[in-house]
C-alpha cells in the first residue's frame, strides 16, 4: 500500500488504535491537550448556541473528554459517544461531567428524535472513511451515522465536525453522504494558506438553513480573487514580470509579511518604517 | 449512566422498530451531587418521555413521590425541579445492563458507561 503511516487511520481500527499508551498521551501530552482544546473551542464558536442557555449536545468521539471539558466549562450538559474503551477510561478517571456511552459512528446514534441542541466532533469523522472489517462499506455508514445523527437533534441545531481529510475524493464523499441525509451546510476551513494551521470544519444543519460562517484567515484570499485579469493602461517593465521582487527590499518584506498573515501568524502591522533603508552611517 | 441519558437513548438493532424505553437491571447504583441549574431542568422536562421516567426511576428506588405527569407551572415550582434535577442527573447506574424491550438484546453497562456496540448481523 502506498499509503503513508503517519495517518493513524491507516494504522489500525479505532478501537485498537486508542489503547491504554495512546490514550494516556490525551491526559499527559501538553500540547496534545492544547490542540484539542483549541479545535474544540472553535467547534463550539461555530455552533453558534443559544448565549446564556445550557444546552444538551452530543459529543461525537469523545475520547478522553477534552472537548467535554470545554463544554462543561460553558455551563452546556453533554453526552459522549467513543468506540475505544481505554480512553473512556481515560475520562472516567478524569472524572469529567458528561455522560459516556461505548458505541461505534457507524451504526448509528440510539438516541431519540429531538434529543440534542447540538453536537460537536473532534477528529473522528475521518475514522468512519475506513472499511476496518470485511462488513463494513463506508459509504453506507456515514449515511448511517449522518441519517440517524439528523434524526436525534432538534430541528435548527448545528452540528460541527472537525476532521482530518485524507484527499478530495474523501471530503466529497462525507458532505455527499451528509447532504443526502438531509444535512444543509459545507465546509469551513480556517487559514486556508498555511500548511500547519489548516483546519477543515464540517457545519451541517439540521433544518433551518443558515449561512456559514466564513474561516478564520480567508479574507485577504478572497479579496483578491477574481476571474477576470485587471486591465491596466501602464506599461510594465520586464523586470516586475518576473515574479519575486528583489530579496531583501522593501516589495520583499512586503509580500513576505502579506504571505505570513494569510497563514494566520502573528505579524506586526506595516508601517512607515517598514523596509525603510537605515542611513548612511551605520 | 443517568436517567436523563437513559431517557434519551433507544435500542438500534436491526429490525427493531420501537426499542424504547430500554429496561434497567441495575445491581449498582450511586447518586453523585451535581451542582442545580433551574433553567437546564425547566428547559429539558418537556423533552422528555415522563413515563419512562417514573419507571425508570421506581425501579431504582428514587421516586420520591414524583407525580405520574409532571405538575403544570413547574418553571417557578423549585421543590418539584430539584426533585426531577435529584433523579435526571444526580442518579447514576454504575453496574447492570439495558434489555431492549422488543428483541430483548441485552447492553451491559460497566463502570457507568454502556456498551452500545452491535455484532455485525445485528447492525
Amino acid at each position: 500500500m502506498a499509503a503513508s503511516c503517519r495517518r493513524p487511520e491507516h494504522m489500525a481500527p479505532p478501537e485498537v488504535f486508542y489503547n491504554e499508551e495512546e490514550a494516556k498521551k490525551y491526559s499527559q501530552n501538553s500540547r496534545m491537550i492544547e490542540i484539542q482544546t483549541q479545535m474544540s473551542e472553535r467547534a463550539v464558536e461555530l455552533l453558534s448556541l443559544p448565549e446564556d442557555q445550557p444546552c444538551y449536545l452530543l459529543d461525537v468521539g469523545c475520547g478522553s473528554g477534552l472537548s467535554g471539558d470545554y463544554l462543561s466549562e460553558e455551563g452546556h450538559y453533554w453526552v459522549g459517544v467513543d468506540i475505544s474503551t481505554a480512553m473512556l477510561n481515560v475520562a472516567l478517571d478524569r472524572e469529567v461531567d458528561g455522560d459516556l456511552i461505548l458505541g461505534d459512528m457507524g451504526q448509528g446514534m440510539p438516541f431519540r428524535p429531538g434529543t440534542f441542541d447540538g453536537c460537536i466532533s473532534i477528529s473522528a469523522l475521518q475514522w468512519l472513511c475506513n472499511a476496518d472489517k470485511k462488513t463494513h462499506s463506508p459509504p453506507k455508514r456515514l449515511y448511517n451515522f449522518f441519517s440517524m445523527l439528523y434524526s436525534s437533534l432538534t430541528r435548527g441545531a448545528r452540528a460541527v465536525f472537525q476532521l482530518y481529510p485524507e484527499n478530495s475524493e474523501q471530503l466529497e464523499l462525507i458532505t455527499a453522504q451528509a447532504m443526502r441525509a438531509g444535512f444543509t451546510g459545507g465546509m469551513v476551513v480556517d487559514y486556508p494558506n498555511s500548511s500547519k494551521a489548516k483546519k477543515f470544519f464540517l457545519c451541517l444543519f439540521a433544518g433551518v438553513s443558515g449561512v456559514l460562517p466564513k474561516g478564520l484567515g480567508t479574507e485577504t484570499v478572497d479579496r483578491n480573487v477574481s476571474n477576470q485579469a485587471q486591465f491596466t493602461g501602464q506599461r510594465s517593465r520586464f523586470k516586475n514580470l518576473k515574479g519575486k521582487s528583489l530579496k531583501k527590499s522593501k516589495d520583499w518584506i512586503k509580500e513576505k509579511k502579506e504571505r505570513r498573515r494569510r497563514q494566520g501568524k502573528d505579524v506586526r502591522a506595516d508601517t512607515k518604517y517598514t523596509g525603510r533603508n537605515r542611513r548612511p552611517r551605520f | 449512566m443517568k436517567l436523563l441519558t437513559h431517557n434519551m437513548l433507544t435500542s438500534h438493532v436491526k429490525g427493531v422498530t420501537n426499542g424504547y424505553p430500554l429496561l434497567i437491571k441495575a445491581t449498582e447504583v450511586k447518586v453523585n451531587e451535581v451542582e442545580f441549574n433551574p433553567q437546564f431542568v425547566s428547559r429539558m422536562i418537556p423533552k422528555l418521555e415522563w413515563s419512562a421516567l417514573i419507571h425508570a426511576a421506581e425501579g431504582l428506588g428514587y421516586r420520591q413521590d414524583l407525580p405520574s405527569t409532571p405538575v403544570s407551572n413547574y418553571e417557578n415550582n423549585d421543590d418539584f425541579l430539584h426533585k426531577v434535577h435529584r433523579v435526571l442527573l444526580e442518579v447514576e447506574v454504575i453496574e447492570g445492563t439495558l434489555q431492549c424491550p422488543e428483541s430483548g438484546r441485552e447492553f451491559p453497562i460497566t463502570r457507568g458507561v454502556p456498551n452500545m456496540l452491535l455484532n455485525e448481523d445485528e447492525s
